[in-house]
Parts: structure tokens; sequence; C-alpha cells
């Protein structure tokens, strides 16, 4: 693109965060705009409809107190870049990429278009290398590979936050490769931006991370693009500078709710409760940004927090999430009310790429046979638990009262470990402890020689 | 060719260009600079709409749009087999060497290497007098398998000219007395069903390989099925394990705005698999369209008809080709999407009120068919297509559309899937409309009770969720032994038959002797037991577990081991009816027993201990 810039005086209209341009034969799609009036200060902004009559604007900023007729609109000729490189580690940004943590504009390495392209398939790497999150419900029963995308579902008042943070501070890489955390606020409040970054600070993650934060009080559209700015980032530390790159995005519902609120502005048909009908396409271009490219080192796995609104795992949001994840853990109200930390509901809660990612060489030899019947017992402990619930626990049979037992525990135990890192060898000791409570008939998943390799090391 | 326009308007994937004039509807145009390639789809006088199959981002108004005068069509012929097509027929082995590792706008490859030479034989003489779809030729693909050569389905004439050697697919092979020359090749239209001569009724099953679909929901070759199913229920790799292990000559594989990922597992695997019917690696078999999700949207739209035109072509050769669409929901989005951009009226939930018809049209591109031409061939496209509902309610519009023309249902629960119940098809509210043609041949190649079995065991499933619900109530202590029995007999059948592991490489594909024998072993154990409980043995005294342990490992067992675990869980059968006999003999009246073991087994049991005192010497 010709990489001139063009001066408009006056604008035709204006609407929310729109300004519609008149007569503009050069303009190009996604094209940066400055837009400058008297006593206002600069506004940035972006074409999103692009034409030769009428060109649609969506401004960055607050609009408030901008008159239309008077403001001067300057086509750039760029469209939106955003610098990267190694040296803005340790660094604080805000959602466009500028720093906000009062020193100078980093030169970086590089400037790349924060649109990103999309990943050829065939040159894709097959995600298959465990990460430790240091969590049991995670590492034992879901676990997370590197180049995935697997979001956590929490609920308004649910810890998903403080489990994103527990996981940024406690995963590590196997091997002690270049490893870096890219967190990436959209709308948050500030409390809880305070909160994260308290945290990062004590645990010393924060020389190894970049923080992009854009809060409730930032600017709309500012959300839409933060998360692309962090991902231009995340992907060049990993396939340029072969980083492994974890990225955090708190909190995707309120990246859906801007993207609502544009389309509404430009008087789009709405989908399914006011969201776009591109929001799916939208939001794969964003998650699809997570994965791994053959022949180069580094990686860039991704955990959105999703809060579903209302608990709902049917909101437009989590499910067009979870259909394009690679997975989803599921934070459970029941749990965190009887004070269980991290509050993970393992059975809705499912990572697609765990067998990849887990078995001999990897994590235990037997972790699929040992995660299928912790799962069985606990899927036939909970049922029985809701059986109890009308029958009395005197109602069930013997060997529902023994996986209901061992559900307890189970939640108690393995689930609810607190805030302390657990090793992946640890939670397999626990979770076999707990299997061990039961007699071998209410074991069928796990296999003959499973077992006897188990009983002959314990002995 | 027409002249070109220029930009007016760019709004996502939509361009409009003037002025375009003698340009045609779905005529493929390059658009700007860049030279993106593009479909329009809107006519207004001189101004055109065109979806653009690349991303728009730097389109500028003002830019060029050259129409091409030639509608979206892919290149059949020899080497398609084993290929990975973007949605726009562009191999993505060459994308990425033009463009890297991420893809740019702009690339244009031919869809068969243009290089490659292939050893052409003839089959018929000049003087012949060709029709669309006779077969003029063979190539040698490789060591096997020969790909006939057709004349295309819109081209006849007398042949003037053939000859063998080594060809190009651009080479001329053939020639008619009117000049026409034929290639190796041919290029079709992909929005346009390719012809047959007719179509024929459903044939003989579709074996997938998967026990809950090949006993209790059976399709035919040329049948048609929709998978729908919430996130998290399996539609992948269900679709992923019929791509392995079904029976078929060709998979055409679309992933249409699916993860990036799974694609990558798919690449990673297939070449690594084996055919067991052919020998050789799965992808030898298999073409693959993947247009994955963050891939631009029209090219999403496209890559469907893509897909069912690569089947079409290898139908009119002779083979039985199964197709995987995953998912058509993305599909429809896109037109959605489109749509929207077009300020068309929607219908429901926003979708174009034409997606009914769009969907019922290309479900009838399956089929089995006689094939255009001579000699006589007989073809076969079996759909088995994932559809992806929002919230996993089946009454929205793509489900409910699919179900109108589709003749059969593998609807997945997610209930079943957070049991980690897989594959997670829901017994009661699946069907297949194919079950009469399908059994019938199955009670005649595998065993003659296979329909009373497969209805026996839908019963008894049935009944077990009848039963869980009154022990929801009561509590299953309280039921009586027989319905107890019944819920352990269920949850058998639920673990050896209809539960199958797609990463388990000893039960991944299960072959329809072994899905038959698990079913009547599960059946005979529940019979068996029966009788026990008639004879007035309690339930709790039954020794059932040596048989039910049997038949777990004769689900995980290597081939050449299954026979001796079917032969242990026998010999464990036999042991359990010498128990009931024996227990019969004692009590001499069985019907008395049954009474009592109605009344609960604790007295059954007593019962059971007094009589076995008596007998002891």
């Amino acid at each position: 693109m010709t990489d001139f810039s063009r001066i408009y005086h006056g604008a035709r209209s204006a609407g929310g965060p729109l300004i519609f341009l008149e007569k503009t034969p050069q303009v190009a799609m996604g094209e940066w705009v400055t837009i400058t009036a008297p006593d206002q200060p600069p506004r940035r902004g972006q074409v999103i409809d692009a034409g030769r009559e009428i060109t649609v604007i969506q401004i960055l900023e607050e609009t408030l107190g901008l008159p239309p007729a008077a403001a001067e609109i300057t086509l750039t000729g760029q469209t939106a870049t955003a610098v990267v490189g190694r040296e803005l580690l340790g660094r604080t940004f805000n959602g466009v990429g500028q720093p906000i943590d009062d020193l100078p504009a980093p030169v970086g390495e590089a400037r790349v278009p924060i649109w990103g392209a999309p990943l050829n398939p065939v040159r894709r790497g097959r995600p298959g290398e465990f990460i430790e999150t240091g969590v049991s419900a995670i590492d034992g029963m879901n676990t997370l590979v590197r180049g995935q995308k697997l979001p956590v579902f929490s609920g308004p008042g649910l810890p998903g936050l403080e489990l994103a943070g527990q996981i940024v501070e406690n995963a590590r890489a196997p091997r002690g490769e270049p490893f870096a955390v890219i967190f990436c606020a959209i709308g948050i409040t500030a409390h809880e931006t305070y909160t994260f970054l308290n945290r990062f600070e004590r645990s010393g993650a924060m020389e190894r991370s970049v923080l992009y934060l854009n809060e409730a009080r930032d600017p709309t559209i500012e959300r839409l693009l933060a998360p692309r700015v962090a991902l231009s980032e995340a992907e060049y530390l990993a396939f340029k500078c072969g980083i492994h790159v974890l990225v955090v995005v708190a909190d995707m519902t309120h990246y859906c709710e801007a993207l609502r609120e544009i389309a509404t502005a430009r008087e789009e048909i709405p989908g399914r409760r006011g969201y776009p009908g591109y929001m799916y396409t939208d939001l794969a271009g964003l998650y699809e940004r997570a994965g791994t490219v053959l022949g180069r080192e580094g990686s860039v796995t991704q955990i959105p927090i999703v809060t579903m609104p209302d608990d709902d795992i049917t909101h437009p949001i989590p499910d067009l999430t979870g259909y394009i994840t690679e997975g989803q853990l599921v934070l459970s109200r029941e749990l965190h009310r009887r004070s269980i930390f991290p509050p993970l509901d393992v059975l809705p809660s499912l990572s697609r790429l765990m067998n990849s990612g887990i078995g001999r060489g990897k994590t235990v030899p037997e972790h699929r046979e040992w995660a299928n019947q912790l799962y069985a017992v606990y899927t036939q402990g909970r049922e029985a638990r809701l059986m109890a619930t009308i029958v009395g626990e005197a109602g069930l049979g013997e060997a529902d009262q023994r996986a209901l037992g061992f559900a307890e525990r189970f939640e108690r135990e393995f689930v609810g470990q607190g805030s302390w890192r657990r090793s992946i060898g640890d939670t397999v000791e626990l979770g076999w402890q707990l299997l061990e409570t039961l007699p071998r008939d209410d074991l069928l998943r796990v296999s003959d020689p499973t077992w006897e390799a188990r009983r002959a090391a314990t002995a | 060719m027409s002249e070109a326009g220029c930009i007016t308007r760019v709004t996502g994937a939509l361009v409009e260009a003037r002025p375009l004039r003698d340009v045609a509807l779905y005529e493929l145009a390059r658009v700007g600079d860049g030279g993106l390639l593009g479909e329009v789809i809107r006519l207004e006088g001189e101004t055109a709409t065109i979806q653009v199959y690349e991303d728009t981002n730097g389109l500028k108004v003002g830019e060029p749009v050259q129409p091409t005068g030639e509608p979206l069509v892919v290149q059949l012929g020899p080497g398609l087999l084993g290929s990975i097509l973007d949605g726009v027929a562009r191999p993505l082995e060459l994308v990425a060497a033009e463009a890297g590792d991420f893809i740019q706008p702009g690339i244009t490859v031919p869809t068969l290497d243009p290089e490659r030479r292939w050893p052409f034989q003839p089959r018929v003489s000049p003087g012949r007098r060709l029709l669309p779809g006779d077969v003029v030729g063979v190539v040698e693909e490789r060591a096997g398998r020969q790909l006939p050569i057709l004349v295309p389905p819109d081209i006849a004439g007398v042949l003037a000219e053939i000859s063998p050697g080594d060809f190009t697919v651009a080479d001329t092979v053939a020639c008619l007395e009117d000049g026409t020359a034929l290639n190796l090749a041919h290029r079709w239209p992909v929005r346009r069903a390719r012809p047959a001569a007719r179509r024929l009724p459903a044939g003989r099953p579709f074996i997938t390989g998967q026990r809950v679909f090949d006993f209790f929901f059976p399709i035919t070759e040329g049948g048609s099925v929709s998978v729908p199913g919430g996130f998290g229920t399996g539609k992948t790799v269900i679709e992923q394990s019929l791509a392995r292990h079904a029976a078929a000559d060709v998979v055409v594989y679309v992933g249409c705005g699916e993860r990036g990922n799974e694609m990558a597992d798919v690449l990673n695997e297939f070449p690594q698999l084996m055919d067991p019917r052919t020998g050789h690696s799965i992808m030898d078999r298999t073409v693959l369209v993947v247009n994955t999700s963050n891939m631009p949207v029209a090219a999403r739209e496209a890559s469907v008809y893509l897909g069912m035109t690569v089947a079409e072509y290898f139908r009119d050769l002779g083979f039985s080709v199964a197709v995987m669409a995953d998912s058509l929901s993305r599909w429809a989005e896109a037109l959605r999407e489109i749509g929207s951009r077009l300020q068309e009226m929607p219908g429901e939930e926003g979708y174009p009120t034409y997606l009914g018809n769009r969907l019922g049209k290309l479900y009838e591109r399956s089929g089995r068919v006689v094939a255009l031409g001579a000699p006589e061939r007989e073809g076969v496209i079996t759909l088995i297509s994932a559809v992806s509902p929002p919230g996993g309610d089946f009454s929205e519009p793509v489900t409910q559309a699919s179900l109108r023309v589709c003749g059969a249902l593998w609807a997945l629960d997610p209930a079943l899937a957070h049991q980690r119940q897989f594959p997670a098809v829901d017994w009661e509210t699946s069907y297949t409309l194919y079950a009469e043609e399908t059994t019938a041949w199955f009670a005649e190649r595998v065993s003659a009770d296979w329909p009373d079995l497969r209805a026996t065991l839908l019963e008894l499933l049935q009944r077990e969720r009848e039963l869980r619900e009154i022990a929801g109530l009561v509590g299953p202590e309280a039921l009586q032994d027989k319905d107890r029995l019944l819920l352990s007999a269920a949850h058998l059948i639920r673990e050896v038959v209809l539960g199958q592991s797609a990463y388990d490489p000893n039960d991944a594909a299960s072959p329809v002797e072994k899905t038959y024998r698990l079913a009547s072993l599960a059946y005979e154990l529940y019979q068996a037991a029966l009788a026990g409980l008639d004879a007035g043995i309690g339930l709790d005294q039954l020794d059932m577990e040596p048989a039910r342990r049997a038949l777990t490992n004769y689900r995980n067992a290597p081939a050449g081991e299954a026979q001796a675990w079917a032969d242990t869980a026998s010999t464990a059968l036999a042991r359990l009816r010498e128990q009931a006999a024996a227990a019969g003999d004692a009590s001499g009246s069985p019907a008395a027993a049954t009474d009592e073991a109605a009344e609960g087994c604790a007295s059954a049991a007593e019962d059971q201990e007094d009589r076995q005192a008596q007998v002891s010497p």
C-alpha cells in the first residue's frame, strides 16, 4: 500500500464511536486515521468500511466533545501496526501498545501489522509438549500442551483471574527453555489489575512478561485492538525469537461486548443475543493465533478467560469460544461456595490435546488410564450424590456409597489443592492413593498390567 | 475477457467495483493491485459485488478489478489423491513454498502438478464415437492403482487420434475429429453438480468400524448422515475416525472453518496410517480440503462445494467415496455473514432464507449412481456432515434443515461426553432410515439374528433409561433384582458395545464380526444371569465378574489375542449357566424361585443359602 497521507477537513456526520467521511477516492480498508479538532486532544481511528462516496471510521478514544464538521481527519496511508521485540519484556502498555509505565516508547525489533496472517495449516506443528501448570485438576485431568488454546470458563465472582494468575506464576518449561508470559487485560477493573500485577511482581514473573492493559475506563474500541497487539508480540517472541509464550487474555466477555457495540453502531444485522453474525470468525482470528510452527522453536499458548454471563455455558460467548478452542476449564460455583480452590469442575472441563501431551516420556505411562478411572469413579460419585439428596445416603448401593465418599475426598484433596504448586508426580501419586481406597472391582478402567505395575511400584 | 473496473467500496469480505460490463454471476475476478481472488455474487447495472477469498485489509478504493471470464473451477485428474487444498483448490504446500509459514493474499498456484508426467495407456481406438464420461484410457497413478481418464461430461465426438506415453496433465493425449483436445485432467466449476447417467437406490451398508454406528445406526453407501453435537461432544473425533477406518476407496475430508491444530493432527497422522484394504498409506486415498476458522470466510463457503466436486469426480471414475464435512454450520455461517453484508433480509436466526434450499442441493450431490459413459461404472458418495448447533440446541436452523434432507441422525449428547462415554451418541435421539436394508445385509453376511439382537439391545437401553429414572426416585437398592440386573447389563453394553476409544490402537476400528460378537456375548451374559435369577440365585451371588472382565479384555485386545478372550468370555458364560442350572435343579421349581427373587434380594439370598445347605452332603 502506498504510504502517503491525505487530509480531510470536516466529516459528514458522527455517531457513537463512528464518523462518516465523504468523497474518499483513495481510502484503504483498515487504514489508520488521526483526528484533530480545535481544543480537543488528538484521536486515532481506523477505516472499517471503505467507500468512494462514504467511508466509515471507527474512533478509538471517547468521542465526547468532537465536532465532526470542524475536525481535521488525516488518512495516514498505513494499516494498524505494533512495535514488537524482546525489549518489550518487563514493560507495561495500553491496548494499542503505547507505554504506560512512564518509560520511553520502545524502539523494538520490528513493526508488524496487528491483524496477523493465518498460519498455513500444513506448516503447523502438532502440539504435544506437556506444560506443567502445578494445578492437579489441569495437569492430571485436563492437560495443557504447548500451542494449545484452553480457555477458563468463569462466572461473575468466580476466581478465574486468580486461577490464571496461579498458572502464570507456576507454569514451567520442562527443560528450562526460554519462557515468557503476555498478559492482556480487556475491560477489567482497576482493582483486578492491581491484584494481578501485585501477584506478578511478588512472584518475580514481571521480567519475563509483557503487559497490555485496557481497563474498564479505557476506550471501548481499544478492546478490539489490545488482544491483536498482544498476540503480534507473542507471535514475534515465539516464532522469531524461539521463546515459549503463554498468553493470558482477561476478559473475552468484555471483548465480545465491544464487538457487539461497534456492530450495533454500524447498524449491522444482529445475530444471537445481539452479537454480530461474524463473531465466530472474529474470535477464531484471535484464538487461532495459538500454535507451533514446523521447524521453529517457540510456541504460543493461550489461556483466555471468559466470564459466562449468569453462569450460562450456552451463552454465545462461551459457546463460540468452546467451538474454536481446544477444550475448556470450567469453574463451578458450588465448589467455590464450599471454599475449594481452584474450583475446577473436571466433568465439563476438557483438554482436546491432552492425549498428545501425556504418557510415557511426557508425564507417566499410565496417565490416560489413571485419568479415565478418576473420571469414571468421580462421575459415579456425583450421580450418587444427586441420588442421595432424594433417597438418602443409606438408600444407595455399596458401590455408590464408596463412590460418593471418593467424590468428596477427590474434591477436597485432589481438586482443592489451594494456592500451592503440585508437581505432576505428586498429582499422579495422590490420584492413585485416592483410587486405592476402593476395591479392585470398582476400578474397571485400569487394565490388569497397569494395576500390577502400580502394585509392584508401591510394594 | 471483459475490461477491468475499479473498487468503489470495501466492507468486510465484500468489494464493490464498477464499471464492469459483460461479467457473469459467479465469475472469478482478480481484485486490487495484489490480485486477490474473488467471485462476483451480485450485479446491479455496471456495479458488481464481489466476495473476496482473501484478507481485504489494505485494499484501496480505486484499485483495479479484473474479471477472469471463468467461474471457480477445480482441475481434476491424476495426482489429486493425497493432496491438501485450501477452499479455492490451491495446494497448501505450494502456497507455503511461495509465501512462507503464514498465508499471504494474492497467490496463484495450480491444483495439479504441471511438471509431473504420468504413464498413459489408451483403451479406445481412433474412429470410435465418444460420449461424455467414456473411459479413453488409464494412468498408472502408483503401483497397483489405475486411474481411468474420462471424456469430460460436457464433451462428445469421434476420436481422431490417441497415443500412449508419458504425459503431463496439460498435454494432449487424444484429439476428436472436431479438433477438441483431451487431456489427462479437465476443469469443472465447483458450484455445478457433475451429471450422472442415473441414480440408484441405496446399496450395501457403509462400514464405519464404529460399533455404535455399524450395529445400532448403520447407513448405506450413498446415504447421508448428519452428526450434530455441542462443543466437546466429539464430532471431529468421529469424523476423523471415519476418515481413517471407514470402508471407502476415496475419502474427501473437508475441514470447514474448524481448528488449525486439528488439521495439523490429521496432516501429521494420516501419512503414517496404513489402509488395511490396500496396504498403502491412508493419505493415498484421501483428499483434504482445509479452510480453518481463521482463513477467509468466503473461501470457507466455497470449500464445501470444492469437496463435493472432487468427490463427484472420483464417483464418476467408479469409486466409492466418503465425504466428511466438518462442519456444515461453519459453511452456513459463512452464508449468513455474506448475506448480511449484502443487506439481504434475514430468515431464522439471521441465516439467509435460502439456507434450506442450498443445504438440500448439497446433500443431494451424495448418492449411488451409474456414472456417465462406457464401460458402465457404479459410483457412490456417502456424506457424513458434522453440525455445530449453538448451545447444543438441535432446534436451530442448520440442524433442522439438515434433518429434513439426510437419511440418518447421529445425535451427540454433552451429558454422555461429560461421563466420558465416547462416542457420545445418544441412542434415544439418533435414528437411521436405512435400518431395513442394512440389517438385512448384516443378517446375511454376519449373523442371522443381527436385526433381532439390534432391536433387543435398543429396547434394553431404552428400559435402562426408564429404570434409572425410577432408581433416581427410590434408590437402586429398592429395585428388584431383575431390574438391577438390567441396569448392570445395560451398563456393560454401554461400556463394551457403545463405548469405543478412538485412541486405543486395538479398538479404534471394530470389524463387524467383533462388533457382533461383543453385542451378542453381552446379551448372552444378561440372559444367563437372568436364568440364574429365575433359578432363585440372588443377584449378589451371581458370579458375572469373570465374564464381564473377559468382555472388556476382548474389546481391548490386539487382533491376535481377541479370539482367546472371546473364548474366555464364552467359558465364563458357560460356568454362569451351570451355576443357574444347578440352582434350578436344586430348587426343583424355577417358577416358585422367580417369585421369591422378585420379593427382594435379601430373602432370595437367604433362600439360596438354605438350598445350598440342603443339597450339600
